[in-house]
């Protein structure tokens, strides 16, 4: 489903990402950590197809970001530390905005339930400016599936969240993966990747150091391999 | 209407939804555009013959700085919350993109031009009856090209640290030969001269609002690219 090849990246004189490969299966949940400034934010862009690899080659859902860039913007959902949500529209207005940009039918249905599970549905005709950092992040899921797309880049999506919120987050990614989707999610908890995803990748200085299933890796290997 | 047009609708709706809220676009460029038609308006007499002759300047400085300030902003907007990634997330085409900015633009720099001329026309005292419709034509094509390139450098200065001081020294250079060809064909307008002057410039000015809209056009998928 994703296939990453000896990807380069560099920002002038800095290397962010140095010959990184890895490939993701369908279905597959696989959290990506590293310390901050590993390159993990860099690496989901590029997937996300919001940044070129200066060397190397990627191919998401069968298609490469250079020529096909369009089919793979549908096949993923792509969730940041930025909610790339409009401070003047209202939730549903930012959701339909987001809808409509993707010319997706039953839109208002859609519209409904995502906003029923995140918990905003009360709050549908509220400005986001007016919405709390978690309730924007919850906000800004529910954009990221709101053309169910089998592939989740998540970037961080519990940042900023408080426990009830971040039980719902994690309610709709169990959700996501029980209907086979794939997920890259970068993540900080180290229980949660071990507990809930299938395979961990970790990043330092931009070189993956660490890519083990969970049930051959300890929270010890992971700890050290953060802190190398 | 295909799914490319409804992409447009839907981008320009969205912008002219969140202006019509906010109004920061629309209200900063009117202000300016009224405080520079206030000042020389102190400065000359209402219905001189020098007035005739430096009041397209005046009419051009104002909406060029008042677009200026306006397009900084539209873009500004776009990247407070990282939103233009957002957009760059859907599958749309980057041109479709360029296509729905500029007319936003456009349609704010109208907006701002609709007040402004006429209480220009007023406190200057100038008298276009007759040829009312050729300043309309020539303010909507001056207005086109300077948001068709002007839409293409506030994207590529609202990238930069120094945005609002990098808009202007990317876009006057650039745009001069409209900011030309607008401001001689208002002159000749207003100066009652003869038709074909005022049709050479008009012409000069639709030939390079097609080059300049055509070659943004083009250029904006690259623009957009890290």
């Amino acid at each position: 489903m994703i296939k990453v090849d000896n990807i380069v990246k560099s920002f002038g004189g800095k290397t962010a990402l140095d010959r990184v490969s890895f490939h993701i299966q369908r279905g597959e949940y696989v959290a990506l950590l590293g310390a901050n400034g590993a390159g993990k934010t860099t690496l989901t862009r590029i997937l996300a197809t919001l940044a070129r690899p200066t060397l190397g080659q990627i191919s998401i859902a069968g298609c490469s970001p250079k020529n096909d860039a369009q089919t793979i913007r549908r096949q993923i959902g792509v969730m940041s530390h930025h909610s790339f949500l409009y401070d003047d529209l209202t939730a549903e207005e930012n959701l339909r905005f987001y809808g409509r940009m993707y010319g997706l039918s039953g839109l208002e249905g859609r519209i409904n339930r995502l906003l029923t599970q995140v918990g905003l549905a009360k709050r549908r005709h509220d400005r986001t400016s007016t919405f709390s950092r978690g309730m924007q992040q919850r906000l800004s899921l529910a954009r990221a599936l709101l053309h169910e797309p089998p592939i989740l880049l998540l970037d961080e999506p519990f940042a900023g969240l408080d426990v009830n919120a971040t039980e719902m987050v994690k309610e709709l990614l169990d959700e996501s993966i029980a209907h086979d989707n794939t997920v890259l999610l970068t993540v900080h908890d180290i229980d949660y990747a071990l507990e809930k995803t299938q395979r961990v990748l970790i990043l330092n200085e931009g070189r993956l150091i660490l890519d083990q299933a969970v049930q051959s890796v300890s929270r010890q290997q992971i700890r050290e391999a953060l802190a190398a | 209407m295909t799914h490319s047009l409804r992409q447009v609708a839907t981008i320009l709706h969205k912008d002219l939804v969140t202006e019509m809220r906010s109004k920061d676009i629309v209200i900063s460029m009117l202000v300016f555009s009224l405080i520079v038609v206030a000042v020389f308006n102190f400065i000359f007499d209402p219905g001189s013959e020098q007035i005739k002759t430096t009041a397209p300047g005046i009419l051009w400085v104002a909406i060029i700085f008042a677009g200026n300030l306006g397009l900084s902003r539209s873009f500004a907007r776009e990247h407070e919350n990282a939103m233009m990634q957002g957009l760059l997330l859907c599958p749309v085409d980057r041109s479709l993109i360029f296509v729905a900015k500029v007319i936003g633009n456009i349609i704010f720099i109208s907006i701002v031009e609709l007040i402004s001329v006429p209480i220009m026309i007023v406190l200057f005292d100038l008298s276009i009856g007759a040829v009312f419709w050729q300043l309309v034509l020539i303010l909507l094509l001056g207005t086109i090209g300077f948001a068709g390139v002007g839409t293409l450098f506030s994207t590529i200065s609202a990238n930069t640290k120094s945005r609002e001081v990098m808009l202007p020294i990317l876009l006057f250079p650039v745009s001069i030969p409209i900011i030309l060809s607008a401001v001689k064909s208002t002159t000749y307008l207003l100066n009652n001269s003869t038709v074909n002057n005022v049709w050479s410039w008009i012409r000069i000015l639709i030939a390079f609002d097609l080059i300049f809209t055509v070659v943004c056009f083009l250029l904006y998928e690259y623009v957009l690219e890290e």
